[in-house]
C-alpha cells in the first residue's frame, strides 16, 4: 500500500492508530480516580508529543541513516516558530501559510549552517552544529530583538497588520489561529461513564501532519538515497572511491532533517502563537538527541516512541508532589510513610531529570537499539516460549537451518 | 600512448622525498605491476593516481585527460575503480546492497536526489547487481552483513563492486596482504580471469612475488620514489639491479 511493503505498510498503521485514537490511549483512567494524573489525553500535552514527534523523526534522517549527530537542530525548529509567529502576525491566522513559511525557512536556514558544518564530520561536526545554534540562540535573546522580541518573545498583538484577516475580532480580543475557519484550540468533548475524553482540532490537524511526516520518512528509509545515506555512515572511504560525492547527499539529509524540525516549530506556534528564544537552547536540542536514541536510532518508529515517553515523563512525573506521594503511602505506618517520600521525593516533581537519566541510561547500556530493541527482545522471547509450548507446529514455521 | 601515463611525477612529504621523477605508462588491457621494497613509494604512487594526494610535479593522464585536481569520486567516473589493501566495503550493509551501490553510481553519477522511489523497484540495478554477485560466486551470501564475511570473501566482494562499475582501469593496492596461501590462490585466479574475460587494464601493486609473477605481463620496479626498471616479467626476474633493491648488496 502507498508503494509501501508489508512490514512497512503496518508500521505506518500501528502509528495511525495511535495517533488517530491517542484521546483514548492516553485517557485510560477515570476523571476522578487517583490514577487521573497518569492521564495524558488532554490537547495540550497530546499537541507536543506529536509535534516532538515529528522533530524526532527528521533528527533520525540526519543521525540515523547518515550517523552525522547534530547538536543544534533547535535552532531549525526555533526559527520554524519564529516564521510562523510573523505569518500570524503580518498575513492572518490561517495555519497553512505560517507552517509552509516556516518550513522553507528552516530549509534554507538549514542548507547555510549544513553547509558550513559539513566541511567536517564525528566530534567536530557535532561541536560547529552546537556552535551555530548557539550563536542563534544568542542572536534571538539580544541582538536580533527588533525580529524576534528578545528574551520576552513573539507575541501576537492587536496592533498586527494581518492584511488577510482582522487584527483584532469584534469583541476586541487577538484573533486564534485557524485551519479555514476551524479555530486550532477548538475541542470536543465526549463523556462516556467516568472517563471525559477530548478531541482537540489543533492535535488532529498535527497528528495528520505527524502520519505524513513518517510516511515521507519511510520512503526515504527504503530509497537509492536512504540507502546511500546509510553507506555514508557505513564507509565514506568506499563512497568517495566508487564516484559518489558525499557531500550532497550529507547536506540533503541535513536540510531534509532541518525541515522537519522547522514544521514541528512551525506546528508548536500555531498551536499556541508564540515563540521564544529558549526554543533555540542546547537543552533543547539535546533533547531531540535523547528522544532518538532512547527510542532507537536508525529505526523507523523509534524515535516517535522516544518522543512521546520523553514528553510523557516531562509532563507526568513533573507533576507529582510530596502530597500526592502522602496520599499513595498512606496506608504505611506514619515514620514509614515520610521516610519512602524522602526517598521518593527527589525522583518527582522538579527532579524528574533525575528518574529520566536514570532510565535513558538504563536503555543505553541494556538496550542500545532502544525501546525498539526492548520491544523485539519481548516479542523473541514471546515467540520462543509460544515455540517450545507449541512443539510440532511451531517447529514447521520455523524449520532449522 | 598507453590508457594511464604518468610523467615526472614528484611528492615531498616534509624532509622525506616520497617520489621523484616517476614516469610510467600502463598499456591498454594490460597487467600492469608495480613492485618495490618496503617505502620506495608504491601507495604513495598510488594515491597520486586516485585523487587522494596531489603530486608536487609532473602529469597524470588518464585517457588523454588530466587527473590532477580532481576529487576521488570524480576520477572514479571517469573510469578509475580501486581496491584497497584492506577490504573497503559498506559493513553495516548487505551484500546484495554493497553491491547495488556502485551500480548506482555508475547509473545515477556522482548524486542523485532519488529520495521517493523504492530500492526494490530498480530493476535494471537489482538485476545487475545479482548477475554480479553470481559472477564472483557469492549470490548465496547476498542477504549476509557485509562485515559479517571472511577476509577473502570481503576482497571478492570489493573487486565485484570495482567490475560493477565497468572500469577502464582497476587499480589494486596489494590485494593478497595477509590472506592465507588459498586466498591468495583464490585471488589470483579470480583476477587473471577478470583480465582475460573482460576488456579491462589492472594495475597492481604487490610485494608477493608469486603473485606478480603470475598477473603481470608488464613489472616497474620501484626503488625510493624512483623507477629503477620497466620490463617484461621474464627480464626483471633475472635483473641484478633488482636483486639489489629488494635483497640487499649482498645478494
Amino acid at each position: 500500500m502507498f508503494g509501501l511493503d508489508k512490514k512497512d505498510t503496518s508500521k505506518l498503521i500501528i502509528v495511525a492508530c495511535l495517533a488517530l485514537l491517542a484521546p483514548f490511549i492516553l485517557n485510560p483512567f477515570p476523571t476522578d480516580s487517583a490514577l487521573a494524573q497518569f492521564n495524558a489525553g488532554y490537547p495540550d500535552l497530546m499537541q507536543r508529543f506529536v509535534i516532538f514527534g515529528i522533530f524526532a523523526i527528521g533528527f533520525n534522517i540526519l543521525f540515523g541513516l547518515t550517523g552525522y549527530l547534530s547538536f543544534g537542530h533547535a535552532a531549525f525548529l526555533g526559527v520554524g516558530s519564529y516564521s510562523a509567529v510573523w505569518m500570524f502576525k503580518l498575513i492572518g491566522m490561517n495555519v497553512i501559510p505560517a507552517i509552509v513559511l516556516s518550513v522553507i525557512v528552516a530549509g534554507l536556514f538549514a542548507l547555510l549552517i549544513g553547509f558550513v558544518s559539513l566541511r567536517r564530520s564525528g566530534i567536530y561536526f557535532s561541536i560547529l552544529t552546537l556552535a551555530f545554534a548557539q550563536m542563534s540562540f544568542n542572536l534571538a535573546y539580544s541582538v536580533l530583538t527588533p525580529i524576534t522580541n528578545g528574551e520576552t518573545g513573539l507575541q501576537l498583538t492587536l496592533e498586527d497588520p494581518r492584511i488577510l484577516g482582522v487584527s483584532a475580532t469584534a469583541d476586541g480580543s487577538i484573533p486564534v489561529t485557524n485551519l479555514f475557519g476551524l479555530e486550532m484550540r477548538s475541542t470536543f468533548e465526549m463523556a462516556v461513564g467516568p472517563w471525559a475524553f477530548q478531541f482537540n482540532a489543533g492535535y488532529y490537524l498535527c497528528a495528520l501532519i505527524m502520519l505524513a511526516a513518517f510516511y515521507l520518512s519511510i520512503r526515504i528509509f527504503r530509497s537509492p538515497f536512504g540507502m546511500m545515506l546509510r553507506a555514508v555512515k557505513s564507509n565514506q572511504q568506499r563512497m568517495n572511491y566508487t564516484g559518489l560525492n558525499t557531500r550532497p547527499y550529507t547536506l540533503a539529509a541535513f536540510v531534509i532533517s532541518g525541515m522537519y524540525a522547522g514544521l514541528a516549530g512551525g506546528l508548536m506556534a500555531s498551536m499556541d502563537p508564540l515563540a521564544g528564544a529558549e526554543r533555540m537552547q542546547w537543552t533543547a536540542s539535546g533533547e531531540v538527541v535523547l528522544m532518538t536514541i532512547l527510542g532507537g536510532a536508525g529505526t523507523l518508529i523509534g524515535p516517535v516512541l522516544g518522543a512521546g515517553f520523553i514528553k510523557y515523563f516531562e509532563n507526568i512525573f513533573s507533576k507529582i508532589n510530596d502530597n500526592v506521594l502522602h496520599t499513595w503511602f498512606s496506608f504505611l505506618p506514619d515514620g514509614m510513610e515520610d521516610a519512602v517520600v524522602f526517598i521518593i521525593h527527589p525522583f518527582i516533581g522538579k527532579g524528574w531529570h533525575l528518574t529520566l537519566g536514570i532510565l535513558f541510561m538504563l536503555v543505553v547500556i541494556f538496550l542500545p537499539g532502544g525501546l525498539v530493541e526492548g520491544g523485539q527482545r519481548i516479542k523473541g522471547w514471546l515467540s520462543r516460549r509460544k515455540s517450545k509450548d507449541g512443539g510440532k507446529a511451531a517447529g514447521e514455521t520455523n524449520p532449522a537451518e | 600512448m598507453g590508457i594511464l601515463e604518468v610523467k615526472d611525477v614528484g611528492k615531498r612529504f616534509g624532509g622525506l622525498q616520497a617520489l621523484s621523477n616517476v614516469n610510467l605508462s600502463v598499456q591498454e588491457n594490460s597487467v600492469h605491476a608495480i613492485i618495490g621494497p618496503n617505502g620506495a613509494g608504491k601507495s604513495t604512487l598510488l594515491n597520486c593516481l586516485v585523487g587522494k594526494l596531489i603530486p608536487d610535479t609532473g602529469s597524470v593522464m588518464f585517457d588523454g585527460q588530466s587527473v590532477l585536481g580532481r576529487a576521488p569520486y570524480e576520477i572514479n567516473q571517469m573510469g578509475i575503480s580501486r581496491v584497497f589493501q584492506t577490504p573497503e566495503i559498506f559493513g553495516d550493509l548487505t551484500v546484495l546492497e554493497n553491491m547495488m551501490i556502485p551500480c548506482f553510481a555508475k547509473r545515477d553519477g556522482a548524486f542523485e536526489l532519488n529520495a521517493l522511489s523504492s530500492v526494490l523497484r530498480q530493476n535494471d540495478i537489482l538485476q545487475k547487481a545479482e548477475h554480479m554477485l553470481e559472477e564472483m560466486n557469492m549470490a548465496d551470501k547476498r542477504h549476509m552483513h557485509a562485515a559479517a564475511m571472511s577476509r577473502g570473501d570481503k576482497r571478492r566482494l570489493e573487486i565485484g563492486m570495482c567490475l560493477s562499475q565497468e572500469p577502464r582501469l582497476l587499480l589494486l593496492d596489494e590485494p593478497t596482504a595477509g590472506m592465507a596461501r588459498a586466498d591468495t590462490n583464490n585471488t589470483i585466479d579470480l583476477l587473471k580471469q577478470i583480465s582475460d574475460e573482460r576488456d579491462i587494464t589492472i594495475a597492481i601493486i604487490e610485494h608477493d612475488m608469486h603473485v606478480v609473477f603470475s598477473l603481470a605481463n608488464r613489472i616497474t620496479v620501484l626503488a625510493q620514489g624512483t623507477p629503477l626498471v620497466e620490463d617484461d616479467p621474464q627480464n626483471i626476474r633475472g635483473n641484478p639491479k633488482v636483486r639489489e633493491a629488494y635483497l640487499g648488496e649482498s645478494a
